[in-house]
């Protein structure tokens, strides 16, 4: 059984990625008894499927180094991984909070070791990767997973492999009789930090994600730029597995527009401008095809960067749609450039579409009378109790701006618990 | 017993350790060369026995320093968590056997790996105190914050609703700032459709009818010194009067200045009343008070131009080259202040990239569209004001083709521009050793002049008077994942001076600092290191019988936490210090250290390896990693079974910043072949946590080979690299290269 400590004074975070993280570390580190909840078997949320960061081009895991460090070291810090919160009532001071934890089928004793992922032959989707490559049924999900325990997919239960999994095991760390479990928590207040998921490309019927090998999104094009992904760090072409030369970018694709999200995710062009220096680095000319470019504030320095750089073509111009040539598996871009009116019909070796943030947050799990807007995020316009959103629950950001969302809601959640505790001033 | 050295080594034998390596021999090792009190062996030391056996050790009184030679230092932290005991990890997992073959040829040089792993630990343990923090602040709940502004007032509010009461200092004659002078604010609530108030006046009471908050207004802080936890801040009045606070912690909320539009000469700003800044375009509509506005001829307007990015994004003299981020909501709210009060009024926004992101941005620029507001993407290239309305000429990107159009009034964005202070390192500090004191008083004159604005902080720091920018003047922090990683500890900016933004970031970035002033308070009082070492409780301290008065460490340091006393000598401030040991690095006579980090604690690491006579061609390379990215770097070849040579001794440090060049001087004299120093990436856009570790580390090498040349040693026995947290692949092939240098080279001349 999960033994988990709560009470009105302690603060409950919804979700482990970086904001969640930083709300519960800056809490911790202040003194407050935190619970971090997380869906997935680690923490880090998507900054971990992140091959770089833009505009420093510096990589996500060295922060991610340093947010684990802190919760390996702080004891009031409680992580439950494989968590969700299936539903919050009460009111400022005094929340009740029911909490779902799935079977990892792997205790504590695990030591990271790797046998039972020797020992297995199954392989299942690679979710880490958006499904581009596959993990064993026994699996770490990525090489700096914390708490760094392995996972049993629960697909394997129940076969023969699992049995292996767990024979291979001299620690008695593999349970395969592990249950789902539910914990019910007291807690004074509560910060969602449940972030942002990719919205789903397949809805964008005119770009044709569905049927076009070489129409692929911005997060599965960040995974195979990772040395360590499941290309090994290779633009290729899912159709026949050679590395593109010729990349398009797609701005807003399905974003700032009343048929899909109606929002601006904010990240999509930095993001974007990001994947061109990748492009670069591997010898292949992109073009961006954009209504504005968004790089907000200094990020405008990186935009003139990118800019000077002869490989990348600006068009501003909404894709009208993508055709396929058959022949070479080229998607064929149709649209009008705007600036002068001209009509096009470009064919790429490989498009990429940058979709928005949708943000993740099941309303269903809050109380009554919690502030969410139209686009579904959080806001935080102080008639909430003791609920507060963090960073993409609460709008469309980029880490540094998500991560500085986080830190103020620590602040907000630690004035509920103080105030329950009676010990302003 | 208190401070007697009782050594405790624990072998795990799990995870393959058992069976690859004799753990007889290491407990041997430990006990007859690391000189342990005694030591012990474990099938499975992670697991609650394992941890339990321990803890009963402990409980004992039998050992207060453990050594634990299981996995990296990385892995199962929360189990070999033990309080109030030393704690050194030999790695012989991810350090020696899953990077070893385990074949029979192997077997001999992957146990000596693991022997001096272990000597390495038992000797890093008889150096190493347990820290206790140094006590030298109090808990000082009161937070200073610099600028009255909505930044200001929201930082003091959320402080003091957490019972941290707050010092507004505004140097005007009343609190609201740049706010203050707005009519309405952009949406900032759903449906994000309408302008907004403000909030100033509601914040304005909110800061009044608080006990906890004091307002100085007409005042600027005149000295700022000590630490946090004990800062001593001089407030003075224009009237001459002086007052002192003590203070735990700093928010900088000195927010930002309008753009100066007379440099725009083609906007015809400084020739023309009818083109205007955003800015006196809040005063015109406030003039208005719901009527029509009208210019300051008197005439009604019935058509006006917005121009985006006026001086800004370019890179021309004189023009902001950034995005200041707020200026387009700001025009289509404007433009709603017009269609607002007569639809029939002409509102044209000229725009290149129309910048409105997030949930609330779109649907306000939506709205915008809704009430009739025309956008245009064009460039404005002239404004020609001798007529009795203005004709804006540009090109219209849409159509390509250059137009012009008339209006009544024309509003130039123009943008932010932060209220900073002095940048510490705007001129670089080349001060010399021996230079005069009137060269330094020159060059620091020279320093002033060339910034020539206030100092905000004046903070008494022997690095200059504020905090250092990172860019365009903005004192922001350098790192994305920590948007809040301040140069100088204890003081955080928040608001336009930090980047630039709109009022709603201001108010979030407020509370946000708040929140990182309150955990300084916290982590000084008890003597808990800041982030990214947040709780280390060592402190760096030194000899004065030593010292030389070189000042290189009061220099070196990255955080300017190091004053000079009347006669040179350092005084550390603790609570300033983020313990990078950059100054441990830097000290010419080593007299700096830490309780658990210091000279010593590596030296003898280095000096502990076994080192094996010339004939028997197994050299030795040293390996010095950043703790945070390279090691784990290593950790992670190791994880995915990359092999390097068993020839390797990685010793983790802090930064490459805490790297003394004695360490390097003895391992060369004493037989070692090779040495690998791996750091982060240094220049501008430096990963470096500890900002000029890894560049110091790389400039000090450069000076190490002259001592290679007086040992008769190659260039090549010693090598400095930039290493990211990604290059797992990258690190195992650095080693094997330099083991293959070795090879070619020939073994050390120096090996007793």
């Amino acid at each position: 059984m999960t033994d988990v400590v709560a009470t009105n004074e302690t603060i409950l975070v919804v979700g482990g990625g970086v904001s969640g993280m930083t709300t519960a570390l800056e809490a911790a580190e202040a003194g407050k008894q935190v619970i971090l909840v997380e869906k997935r078997p680690y923490v880090g949320g998507r900054i971990t499927q992140l091959y770089k960061y833009f505009p420093k081009l510096c990589f996500p895991t060295c922060g991610l180094e340093i947010n684990q460090r802190r919760t390996k070291q702080n004891p009031n810090v409680t992580v439950l991984t494989m968590a969700e919160v299936t539903s919050l009532t009460g009111s400022e001071g005094n929340y009740s909070a029911t909490v779902k934890i799935s079977p990892r089928y792997v205790n504590e004793n695990c030591t990271a070791c790797g046998a039972c992922e020797d020992a297995v032959e199954a392989e299942f989707d690679n979710e880490y990767n958006y499904g581009l490559d596959k993990h064993k049924g026994a699996y770490r999900p990525h090489r700096m997973a914390y708490p760094e325990r392995y996972v049993i997919d629960p697909a394997m239960i129940g076969t023969a492999d699992a049995d292996k999994a767990k024979a291979a095991c001299k620690f008695d760390a593999i349970n395969l009789e592990m249950q789902e479990e539910t914990v019910e928590l007291k807690v004074g207040a509560v910060v969602y930090a449940t972030g942002w998921r990719p919205y789903d490309a397949n809805k964008i019927q005119p770009y044709g994600y569905d049927r076009y090998k070489n129409v692929i999104t911005s997060v599965e094009f960040e995974r195979m730029n990772d040395p360590m992904g499941p290309t090994g760090g290779k633009i290729l072409r899912p159709s026949d597995g050679k590395e593109a030369k010729d990349i398009a970018f797609i701005q807003c694709a399905g974003s700032r527009d009343r048929n899909y999200l109606k929002h601006c995710s904010r990240i999509c062009c930095m993001a974007t401008l990001k994947q061109t220096t990748y492009a670069t680095d591997a010898d292949a000319k992109s073009t961006v095809y954009y209504i504005d470019i968004r790089a907000i504030d200094r990020f405008e320095d990186f935009y003139q960067k990118v800019q000077k750089d002869e490989n990348v073509k600006f068009i501003k111009s909404k894709v009208a749609n993508i055709t396929e040539d058959r022949e070479t598996g080229n998607p064929i871009l149709n649209g009008v450039d705007t600036e002068g009116y001209n009509r096009y019909a470009t064919p790429h070796e490989l498009v990429v579409l940058a979709v928005g943030m949708e943000p993740s947050l099941d309303a269903s799990t809050l109380p009554e009378g919690i502030s969410i807007n139209e686009h579904g995020f959080i806001e935080n316009d102080g008639t909430n109790g003791g609920i507060f959103a963090a960073g993409c629950a609460s709008d469309a950001l980029d880490v540094n701006r998500a991560v500085q969302s986080a830190t103020a809601c620590a602040l907000k959640a630690i004035q509920v618990v103080n105030r329950v505790a009676g010990s302003e001033g | 017993m208190a401070d007697e050295l009782l050594m405790g080594a624990y072998i795990c034998k799990g995870c393959g350790i058992g069976d690859r390596l004799d753990c007889g021999r290491l407990e041997t090792t430990a006990t007859r060369d690391g000189k342990a009190k005694f030591a012990k062996s474990h099938d499975f030391l992670c697991s609650a026995e394992g941890v339990a056996m321990i803890q009963a050790d402990i409980d004992a009184g039998e050992t207060n320093h453990l050594i634990i030679g299981a996995c990296s230092r990385r892995a199962k932290v929360e189990a070999f968590n033990f309080q109030n005991v030393t704690l050194s990890r030999a790695n012989l997992r991810e350090g020696v056997i899953w990077v070893r073959p385990d074949t029979d040829d192997a077997r001999e040089t992957t146990q000596e790996m693991a022997d001096d792993y272990i000597r390495m630990a038992c000797a890093e343990s008889k150096f190493m105190k347990l820290p206790k923090g140094s006590g030298e602040q109090p808990l000082n709940k009161n937070i200073l914050v610099v600028g009255g502004g909505i930044t200001g007032m929201t930082a003091a509010i959320e402080a003091s609703k957490a019972g941290y009461p707050a010092f507004i200092i505004e140097k005007s004659g009343q609190l609201g700032g740049v706010m203050a002078q707005l009519n309405k604010r952009v949406a900032t609530k759903s449906p994000y459709a309408e302008p907004e108030d403000t909030t100033v006046d509601a914040l304005i009471a909110a800061v009044e009818a608080d006990s906890k908050i004091t307002v100085h207004l007409n005042a600027t802080v005149t000295k700022t010194s000590g630490a946090p936890g004990r800062f001593s801040v001089d407030i003075s009045t224009e009237s001459g009067a002086t007052t002192n606070l003590s203070i735990g912690a700093i928010v900088q909320a000195s927010g930002m200045k309008q753009y100066d539009a007379n440099q725009l000469t083609e906007f015809a700003y400084d020739k023309s009343d009818n083109v205007v800044t955003q800015l006196e375009l809040e005063a015109m509509a406030k003039a208005a008070n719901g009527g029509p506005i009208k210019r300051k001829d008197g005439k009604e307007v019935n058509s006006v131009v917005f121009v985006q990015c006026a001086g800004q994004r370019s890179d021309k003299e004189g023009h902001l080259p950034y995005c200041s981020g707020f200026c387009c909501t700001a025009s289509i709210k404007q433009a709603m202040y017009f269609k607002d009060q007569n639809p029939g009024v002409d509102t044209v926004i000229m725009y290149d990239d129309l910048r409105t992101p997030g949930a609330g941005g779109e649907d306000f620029y939506r709205s915008g569209q809704k009430k009739g507001v025309i956008f245009t993407k064009s460039s404005v290239s002239t404004i020609d004001a001798s007529g009795a309305d203005l004709t804006i000429n540009f090109h219209d990107k849409i159509l390509n083709e250059d137009q012009s159009m008339s209006a009544d009034l024309v509003v130039l964005a123009t943008g932010q521009v932060p209220n900073s202070g002095p940048d510490p390192y705007a001129v670089p500090m080349e001060l010399e050793d021996d230079a005069s004191a009137e060269d330094k008083q020159a060059a620091a004159d020279a320093h002033e002049v060339a910034i020539g604005v206030d100092s905000i902080l004046n903070l008494d720091y022997r690095q200059g008077t504020d905090l250092p920018h990172l860019k365009h003047g903005f004192t922001d922090s350098h790192f994305i994942c920590f948007p809040y990683e301040t140069r100088r500890t204890g003081i955080y900016s928040a608001g336009p001076v930090r980047r630039p933004m709109d009022s709603m970031q201001a108010s979030v970035d407020a509370t946000g600092a708040a929140m990182k002033a309150i955990l300084e308070i916290e982590s000084a009082a008890k003597g808990a290191a800041a982030h990214p070492r947040s709780g280390d409780l060592s402190f760096p301290s030194f000899r004065i019988e030593g010292c030389t008065q070189c000042k290189r460490c009061t220099v070196e340091c990255p955080f300017g936490a190091i004053n000079e006393d009347a006669k040179g000598y350092p005084q550390y401030n603790e609570s300033r210090c983020r313990r990078c040991g950059t100054c441990m690095g830097a000290c010419p006579v080593r007299v700096i250290s830490f309780e658990n980090y210091s000279v010593d604690s590596i030296g003898q690491q280095i000096k502990n390896v076994d080192i094996p006579e010339e004939f028997d061609e197994k050299p030795r390379i040293l390996v010095l990693a950043c703790e945070n990215d390279a090691y784990p770097a290593l950790d992670m070849a190791a994880q995915n079974k990359l092999e390097y040579s068993a020839f390797a001794r990685i010793v983790p440090v802090r930064c490459l910043g805490s790297v003394n060049t004695i360490w390097l001087t003895d391992a060369l004299n004493s037989g070692y072949d090779g040495v690998i120093l791996m750091g982060c990436q240094k220049g501008d856009d430096y990963q470096c946590h500890f900002v000029k570790g890894s560049e110091m580390a790389h400039y000090r090498m450069s000076k190490i080979a002259d001592t290679l040349k007086t040992l008769n040693l190659e260039e090549e026995r010693v090598a400095t690299y930039e290493v990211a947290i990604t290059d797992v692949e990258r690190t195992a092939q650095l080693i094997n290269d330099m083991a293959e240098t070795v090879e070619k080279i020939g073994m050390s001349p120096f090996k007793f």
